[in-house]
């Protein structure tokens, strides 16, 4: 008890400069959660556009990145007919501009893709789907930035499509995106016999490695991998996890030079206090205890508060119409884990010093220091 | 040469100092030069001397808070050095009291007081037993739950002598414990400190400037220039 108070004695004495350095760890805390969930939101979100009612994913073999990935059209034909494949579904991705707009996602699909057949029509008949070539169905949010209805033209590039159905999807990506008749998606993108990925659903999921084997022997050029193999593997994902995991890391740093600099003049105030401690028998390891936990509780307060704060920010991040869709508001508890003990290990390294120094006092010459 | 663990007559000693040399500033400062001393178990012992002279070195070389550049200091028969357990010396053997009462003000009396056994893991219930004991023989029982800043100097030095004998030690150095203090505190406290340590048997070793209080103790050891001139016997 004694040795708790006197941990929480230095915080109370000098509160405003404990309350800065806790508020240094809460929005360490806080943007390190919203980064690195926004950016795993998106990345879920991308998976699900690939693994929608598929659980398998074609592509092209060491591409870095999937819409340059060329995935011949016969191979799709020839992986549908195998028969341990339920349906193999070309899908070919791209960006395109539009005024206003400079990133549009493009899907070409076939018109049996769980896209078009499963998702909730707002507007327009799913089966008018690849009618015409230059029908395209626009997600809910790209029909809200585009202006557009059913039956109207949009221009999007250098060509001029028209509506012919709205759809409301969950997925922020699909929902701000374009669906195009593969073939239409083809011949804009001047990618004409090819596709990006195929998504595959088998008859039975055990076949997996079966089939992976037959991709491999088949299309040597081709790789199939599993959605959750393609998720951790896919070099942009990891790219990405890094980017968010070092812009949050740098956040800490941050916070964690807040504490260090926080514990350095708590220490250097209270010095008579640890010559004091010394003279009555406390040992080094005791004096470094009572500055570690001093920056503990900062530590602790700062993720707890910067937990809380980063929670309410992507909430509110959330009820942004334009970011509908793209964020998670799922925390995943490890992810909750990890950041708490970060800012805990923040604190601690940012108390190292300060706290050999502390070990390090020679009570004799501390208690000439006034 | 006297051995540390040696008896003089029926008197152990516990404090014995032999041929300290210290000074500061890489040796432009000289503060012992060539002290022997030695105190027996269970007196008390006051060192006079006006300021700089060595009193309160002597007492630090005793604590095992620093170290002598030349000679040996034994305590209860154990040569203090670097190399000591310096940690079972301040816990166990040895309580120091400051002219500055040196308490953390943001604590209460008893929390100050039971710093001490917090540092040597004496339990909770042992620990209060004792404060209990410290504060009604000084005559601090209701001021325990109060904060130091609403304490009296006198009762402020009171409070750090309860805090230096907390563990029991059998030695008690003291420096200037008086000396922050007006009159008439000052002969409470003093009169305390030795009916303390008579009470517990515990040997004391003082610096003060106070001859008059210095005359009350067994023995009165004047130095000068850091070396013993004389044992005067009060």
């Amino acid at each position: 008890m004694i040795f708790l108070k006197l941990i929480m004695t230095n915080l109370r004495r000098h509160r405003v400069r404990s309350l800065i350095s806790v508020a240094g760890i809460t929005f360490s805390v806080a943007a390190m959660l919203t980064v690195v969930t926004i950016l795993q939101g998106a990345i879920g979100m991308f998976s699900r556009i690939l693994s929608n009612d598929s659980e398998i994913i074609v592509f092209e073999r060491d591409v870095s990145d999937l819409f340059f990935s060329n995935v011949p059209a016969d191979a799709a034909a020839q992986i549908s007919s195998w028969p341990l494949v339920a349906h193999a579904n070309p899908v070919l991705f791209g960006i395109v501009s539009s005024e206003g707009h400079p990133i549009i996602t493009c899907f070409g699909v076939t018109s049996t893709d769980a896209r078009i057949q499963k998702a909730e029509w707002l507007q327009g008949d799913r089966n008018s789907f690849a009618q015409r070539s230059d029908g395209v169905v626009l997600g809910a949010r790209a029909a809200e930035f585009l202006s557009a209805s059913l039956n109207s033209q949009v221009q999007i590039g250098h060509a001029t499509f028209h509506v012919i159905g709205i759809l409301k999807t969950a997925n922020g990506f699909e929902d701000g995106g374009v669906f195009m008749p593969l073939g239409s998606a083809q011949a804009f993108f001047h990618k004409e016999g090819t596709s990006s990925v195929i998504t595959v659903k088998l008859r039975n999921k055990d076949d997996a490695a079966t089939f992976k084997e037959m991709v491999r022997t088949k299309f040597p050029n081709l790789i199939a991998l599993e959605d959750t193999e393609f998720t951790r593997s896919y070099s942009q994902f990891r790219i990405l996890t890094a980017t968010a995991w070092a812009v949050g890391g740098c956040g800490l740093l941050l916070g964690g030079l807040g504490v260090a600099n926080t514990m350095i003049m708590s220490v250097f105030t209270r010095i008579r206090e640890i010559a004091i401690l010394r003279v009555n028998g406390f040992s080094h390891t005791q004096i470094g205890g009572v500055i570690f936990g001093e920056s503990a509780v900062v530590s602790v307060l700062g993720a707890i508060a910067g937990l809380l704060f980063g929670t309410c920010f992507l909430y509110a991040l959330k009820l942004i119409p334009a970011l509908d869709g793209y964020v998670d508001t799922n925390l995943h508890p490890l992810l909750v884990l990890t950041v708490l003990l970060l800012a805990l290990l923040t604190g601690v390294a940012g108390a190292l010093y300060p706290a050999v120094y502390a070990m390090r006092v020679r009570a004799v010459e501390a208690l000439r220091f006034e | 040469m006297k051995s540390a663990a040696e008896s003089n007559g029926n008197r152990r000693i516990v404090l014995h100092a032999e041929n300290l040399w210290k000074s500061y500033d890489e040796g432009t400062v000289a503060v012992l030069n060539g002290v022997d001393i030695e105190c027996f178990a269970g007196r008390s012992v006051a060192l006079c001397g006006p300021s700089g002279c060595g009193k309160s070195t002597l007492l630090h070389l005793f604590a095992g808070l620093d170290f002598p550049d030349r000679g040996k200091v034994w305590v209860n028969g154990a040569e203090i050095g670097p190399r000591s357990n310096l940690l079972q010396l301040l816990r166990h053997e040895v309580g120091f009291v400051f002219q500055l009462h040196n308490l953390i003000p943001d604590l209460t009396l008893a929390e100050n007081c039971l710093i001490p056994t917090v540092a040597a893991g004496i339990d909770r219930r042992t620990a209060k037993a004792r404060l209990l004991e410290l504060a009604e023989r000084t005559g601090l029982t209701r001021r325990l739950d109060h904060r130091i800043q609403k304490l009296s100097g006198g009762e402020r030095q009171r409070t750090a002598l309860c805090r230096a004998l907390m563990n029991r030690p059998k030695i008690l150095l003291a420096d200037e414990p008086t000396g922050s203090l007006d009159e008439q505190s000052s002969s409470m406290v003093f009169d305390l400190l030795l009916d303390l340590v008579a009470a517990e048997g515990v040997t004391l070793l003082m610096a003060t400037h106070d001859r008059s209080l210095a005359t009350r103790c067994d023995r009165l050891v004047e130095m000068h220039d850091g070396k013993i001139h004389e044992y005067a016997h009060a």
